[in-house]
């Protein structure tokens, strides 16, 4: 395959949740372990790499006067496969995020990049695109889950046999201590974020001072 | 009547779902710059969510139940939010300019909020009759409005003060989210 940048600036430079603010709610919602957080970036990334591959295949057959509902709809039709497997294959997890799996469906990161990308480009590119996007979201994710649940638990990977099965039960890693344990609770969430955005601004001070993205408030 | 009202008290206050379930942070962080449009956004989801989760509600128990295709749910529920949205701004299209000015470009980025959709998923979940699933969503839209309201007016005076660049905009915004959710927490034990 040729090297294609789509993948990195996908993931890296337009990331969803950081850079754009797209997908807050589960953002801020399932966050509170790694365990929760990866379940639900593989849910979206299952999400965001099948519908927009099936979009870029159909990209010609779609009458463009009808893409929006039609992108919709495929969208809401991986969500509940996405949902349909989580709850036959790591149950203990679905009871945790089903809600957040299932609103997939109207995480606009997603119905996004179809619009902007997936229904103009070959699908070999959408693909690449869709995979940054949904590791760009993981990376989000799993970085604000870790770091709430060593600010409230003191672990990481605590609950790990919801998600990989029962082997998985020691993988638990206990640092020993207990620093917050509001980090694991809703106003915890918004904290850890907004403290890591600004971090996250403070380190990348090289571009000029924008102030927030004009995200669309959908 | 009490349990009713308990519902309302519990989803406007107590489960607040902004502040505390995390819904429909997307038009809380992008439209809440001022007061005006934070209140306009709160109307036009107030009566799209409440009336898109009752005929959720009836389209759920009166068709999908029966064929035993619950799972079809949230295509079909993204379908009748569509729909909602599209007939509400069509009405206040002809019936009211004032209003029609208003609200008008508010009502299409509805369709996209996950609280109204989240609101439909909750009370067919928890089994709510037609009476509870509209005062649930009564109770969740109100308390939406309200946090949008109150994140609004703050937002204008955060505009004003000196932050330290790091955190202007998004940062700071979510902080302040997060110190009125831990006063939001003080209502726990108010109502179920």
């Amino acid at each position: 395959m040729v090297p294609d940048s789509t993948f990195a600036s996908a993931a890296i430079a337009r990331n969803p949740a950081w850079a754009q603010l797209l997908g807050l709610c589960p953002l801020l919602a399932v966050s509170n372990s790694v365990v929760n957080a990866l379940g639900l970036a593989a849910a979206s990334a299952f999400v965001v790499i099948g519908s927009n591959t099936l979009i870029s295949v159909l990209r010609r057959q779609i009458p463009d006067m009808a893409r929006l509902p039609c992108f919709v709809l495929i969208i809401a039709t991986f969500t509940t496969v996405a949902t349909l497997l989580l709850e036959a294959y790591a149950y203990g997890l679905y009871e945790k995020i089903a809600l957040f799996v299932q609103i997939i469906v109207t995480n606009c990161m997603i119905l996004g990049r179809a619009e902007a990308f997936a229904s103009r480009q070959p699908v070999g590119r959408s693909l690449l695109d869709a995979a940054g996007t949904a590791a760009g979201f993981a990376l989000a994710l799993v970085t604000l889950g870790a770091v709430r649940e060593v600010l409230a638990h003191g672990t990481l990977l605590r609950d790990a046999e919801h998600l990989f099965g029962t082997h998985a039960a020691g993988w638990q890693i206990s640092l020993g201590f207990e620093v917050l344990p509001l980090a694991a609770l809703a106003p915890g969430a918004f904290i850890v974020a907004g403290l890591l955005l600004a971090l996250g601004n403070r380190l990348l001070r090289a571009r000029p001072a924008t102030t927030t993205p004009d995200t669309d408030a959908t | 009547m009490a349990d009713l009202a308990l519902l309302l008290i519990g989803a406007l206050l107590v489960n607040n779902f902004v502040l505390a379930q995390f819904l429909g942070l997307c038009p809380f962080m992008g439209i809440t710059r001022g007061y005006d449009t934070a209140l306009a956004t709160g109307v036009a989801t107030t009566f799209v969510l409440t009336l898109a989760a009752v005929i959720a509600h009836l389209v759920y128990h009166g068709v999908l139940v029966p064929l035993e295709l619950e799972y079809l749910r949230i295509i079909l529920f993204i379908v009748v939010i569509a729909g909602v949205v599209q007939l509400v701004s069509r009405y206040i299209e002809a019936t009211s300019v004032v209003l029609h000015q208003m609200l008008g470009i508010y009502l299409p980025l509805i369709t996209s909020n996950c609280a109204v959709l989240g609101v439909a998923l909750l009370a067919t979940s928890q089994d709510l009759s037609l009476l509870e699933t509209l005062v649930f969503s009564i109770g969740a839209a109100g308390g939406f409005t309200l946090v949008m309201v109150l994140f609004g007016a703050m937002r204008e005076t955060l505009d004003h003060e000196g932050i330290p660049a790091p955190f202007r905009g998004a940062p700071i915004a979510l902080i302040s989210a997060g110190i009125m959710s831990l006063a939001f927490m003080g209502l726990t034990g108010l109502a179920g």
